[in-house]
């Protein structure tokens, strides 16, 4: 007996090692985790939260009339057509005393975005008044300016390997000495979409595209996916077919998405004939790939609800589709909605299934309806990623950051619905 | 219940809307031409009126594929190539009933050859680059055997070449750069050896396959539809050489160098005047039957043939695309204009 008691007491320094050791591991697992979240969160924000401001320079327009409308006849559509890019450069020009020869005049006109000679003919067409006057305004800057005002160490770099020449440099310090700089919130970023131009390229267009392909899932996916958890779960017979959709159906959940891109290739656009990009077919598409998820929330939700509640309906003499519409469905929508929710984050997150359906291209449009050509939040992030111009990285982290606080906004709405109505049981 | 009446006849109506004509281009194509025809179809949304066409990079390959699919408004309009159509292409578009096609040149790009600024310099030749890359290279000096391809190390090619294992990053099959490459390097390379050449009038089919074909081996490394990707490749590994177009170097300056191939640096008039051994043009594809139907068509093209695009003085030059002679855009610019049909003969040289 002692000898038991012996053996026990000396294995225990052994075993209370273990459990030390086994927590420790643990322990450094979730550091490990939590040092990389650290190092994505800081390098993408850290490169990120430089896209949502964009930099603006102070620029005193001369709006000759000469340029603009010589015949002094102020016709719309003579004015539309005037050149307000030379008004730029020789308005640019006056800054800078010294005489600048051809090539030197295009590079300080690359200071200046090139959508500001469209936004000049505009404000022209609108105020006619200005015409052979002065007027200081705040002119948005190309992105090689921008990206050089917001990454001060690139003003070390040789000038071969810097966005812009010694020449440029120099104009830039000056502009800045005489405080005609100043750094604004990117409006662009937020309210247009694609462009081949960095500080016009914006955000937007593809917001709207993953707003109108989820809309497009949830209407698909949402009520067939309760309709047949329900009916599995409460009112298909157990026999060897419904065990058979079972096991597809968890399958299913677990094929890579790009299968859906594939099927939705050849079924809704080669046989049926949808438009390619469009976010309806964007939606059908991950509608499929949402089904399967709900489906098993459903189901496991509706598992939960305890069947003294069916028991008792069905006692007082409801029928099963009345104790389960009635009395069951109720009970078990918190965690259907949660389910719901985190299958629509993930179709926010995809971007290989909507390759095979074309809606990973450039679009300068916003998109309006379900039919027109749009791309999704990732698919925009991924286009930035590849494209050449030094302009678009920073573009690429604030597109990330956009996408991260839209998932984090619906995982924590799942949260919360979690908590506020599940009835614990 | 109204309410979900008037929303459902709605969306029935949208979804029916598919049936009439699209007022949108599409484009489809080459990821080298890609950054080009982006910049064309912006400035044109901007200033036609007409919307903006919507562009997808797919590759050369992949892009006429979609674009030889057929006739009708699923299909693209345009499609861009960083290589000219194949007769098997052609053949393949005119079963599907696309028979009046217009093939209009941009411009040209070379292909560059590039390491990590940090790295070694390399100072290539054609021959140095096709007996790094064959799958299979020649026995002995003359070429008339071949056998697989051993070498791991640049120097054991040349030994004016670095100490350094052979890795290099490039594009996959399904890319026009690729094609070009396999082209325009690898094959001329192994037309440096006489007993290769002569085995093109024997047999060129063999002569083909075995002059064009890549190591598989690993060595070789595919990095998809993504040139960026290659960039960044080249700057965690300063061993490895990156094979990209010359507007992605333009644009990299500050990350990687250019190799000299055979003695030349791969420099805007070095393409321009050919001097430059691995330049090939760049194309698109207008689909004629659509030109008529969507809206916009002939004005894009007109826009993307006109002297203020890809004129010596172009927008698109200083986006680093190597302008055509004069003589040759003006009759490309007229094609344009009439869209001129294909004439599938100019393949059969």
């Amino acid at each position: 007996m002692t000898n038991n008691l012996d053996r026990v007491e000396l294995s225990l320094v052994g075993r209370k090692r273990s459990e030390r050791l086994f927590k420790f591991y643990g322990f450094l697992g979730i550091l490990i985790a939590f040092l990389f979240l650290i190092t994505i969160l800081y390098s993408v924000i850290s490169q990120g939260q430089k896209a949502f401001f964009t930099t603006f320079i102070k620029v005193n327009i001369f709006f000759d009339s000469e340029i603009i409308d010589p015949q002094n006849q102020r016709n719309d559509e003579d004015i539309r057509y005037a050149n307000f890019n030379k008004i730029i450069t020789e308005s640019l020009k006056k800054k800078f005393p010294e005489n600048l020869n051809k090539n030197d005049s295009k590079e300080l006109s690359s200071f200046i975005s090139n959508s500001e000679a469209d936004y000049l003919s505009e404000f022209v067409v609108k105020n006619k008044d200005y015409i052979g006057k002065y007027k200081n305004m705040w002119l948005l800057a190309s992105s090689n300016i921008d990206v050089i005002v917001k990454n001060p160490e690139m003003e070390d770099l040789d000038e071969e390997d810097r966005l812009i020449s010694d020449k440029q440099l120099g104009w830039l310090n000056q502009i800045r000495l005489n405080k005609e700089l100043k750094k604004e919130l990117n409006k662009n970023f937020f309210t247009k979409a694609d462009s081949t131009e960095p500080e016009q390229a914006g955000i937007w267009g593809s917001l709207v595209g993953s707003f109108l392909t989820l809309l497009i899932t949830l209407i698909l996916s949402f009520p067939v996916a309760v309709a047949a958890g329900v009916f599995l779960e409460e009112l298909a017979p157990k026999n060897k077919f419904t065990e058979f959709l079972e096991v597809n159906i968890n399958n299913l959940a677990a094929v890579p998405s790009i299968i859906f891109g594939l099927l939705g290739l050849a079924i809704f656009l080669n046989i049926m004939h949808l438009p390619r990009s469009a976010p309806i077919v964007g939606g059908m598409v991950l509608a499929l790939m949402t089904l399967p998820t709900i489906i098993i929330a459903t189901r496991s939700s509706l598992k939960s609800v305890p069947p003294s509640i069916r028991e008792a309906a069905i006692g007082l003499g409801a029928t099963r589709f009345q104790s389960v519409v009635d009395h069951v469905l109720p009970l078990a929508i918190p965690g259907i909605m949660t389910g719901t929710i985190i299958g629509m984050s993930r179709a926010l997150g995809e971007s290989a299934p909507l390759l095979m359906i074309g809606m990973v291209a450039f679009i300068v449009d916003v998109p309006t309806t379900f039919l027109d050509s749009s791309t999704a939040l990732p698919v925009q992030i991924y286009l930035w990623k590849s494209t050449a111009a030094r302009g678009f990285v920073e573009l690429t982290a604030a597109g990330v950051i956009v996408l991260l606080v839209f998932l984090i906004l619906m995982n924590g709405l799942a949260v919360f619905i979690r908590q506020k109505f599940e009835k614990k049981w | 219940m109204k309410k979900k009446i008037i929303t459902f006849t709605a969306l029935t109506l949208m979804l029916s809307n598919q049936s009439e004509a699209r007022d949108q281009i599409k484009i489809v194509g080459s990821s080298t031409v890609y950054p080009f025809a982006t910049v064309v179809a912006e400035r044109f949304g901007k200033t036609s009126g007409f919307k903006t066409p919507v562009i997808e990079s797919t590759g050369s390959g992949g892009g006429l594929k979609l674009f030889c699919n057929g006739l009708g408004t699923q299909h693209p309009d345009i499609t861009n190539a960083s290589r000219r159509i194949k007769m098997k292409e052609v053949k393949n578009c005119e079963k599907n009933g696309v028979k009046d096609i217009t093939e209009i040149k941009i411009g040209y790009d070379g292909i560059a050859f590039a390491n990590a600024k940090s790295g070694p310099t390399f100072d290539l030749t054609l021959r140095d680059l096709y007996l790094a890359l064959a799958k299979e290279i020649p026995a002995d000096t003359e070429g008339d055997e071949v056998k697989a391809n051993p070498f791991k190390m640049w120097n054991e090619i040349n030994p004016k070449l670095p100490a350094k294992p052979i890795v290099v990053i490039g594009p996959p099959p399904t890319s026009g750069t690729r094609d070009a490459f396999n082209e325009l390097a690898i094959e001329k390379g192994c037309k440096t050896f006489p007993g290769r050449n002569a085995l093109k009038k024997k047999d060129k089919q063999l002569y083909k396959s075995q002059c064009r074909a890549i190591r598989e081996d690993g060595l070789y490394v595919e990095a998809g539809e993504n040139d960026n990707l290659i960039i960044e490749k080249l700057v965690a590994n300063p061993d490895a050489l990156g094979v990209f177009g010359y507007s992605f170097l333009d644009q990299n300056k500050d990350k990687v160098k250019a190799s000299k191939v055979d003695n030349v640096f791969p420099e805007f008039e070095a393409i321009s005047s050919g001097e430059y051994p691995v330049s090939r043009s760049l194309f698109f594809y207008v689909k004629n039957a659509h030109a008529s139907v969507i809206p916009g068509v002939k004005q894009y093209v007109r826009e993307f043939t006109s002297s203020k695009s890809i004129g010596n003085e172009g927008y698109l030059i200083s986006k680093g695309l190597i302008p055509l002679p004069k003589s040759e855009r003006a009759k490309f610019e007229k094609d344009g204009k009439t869209l001129a049909k294909f004439d599938e003969n100019l393949l059969k040289k």
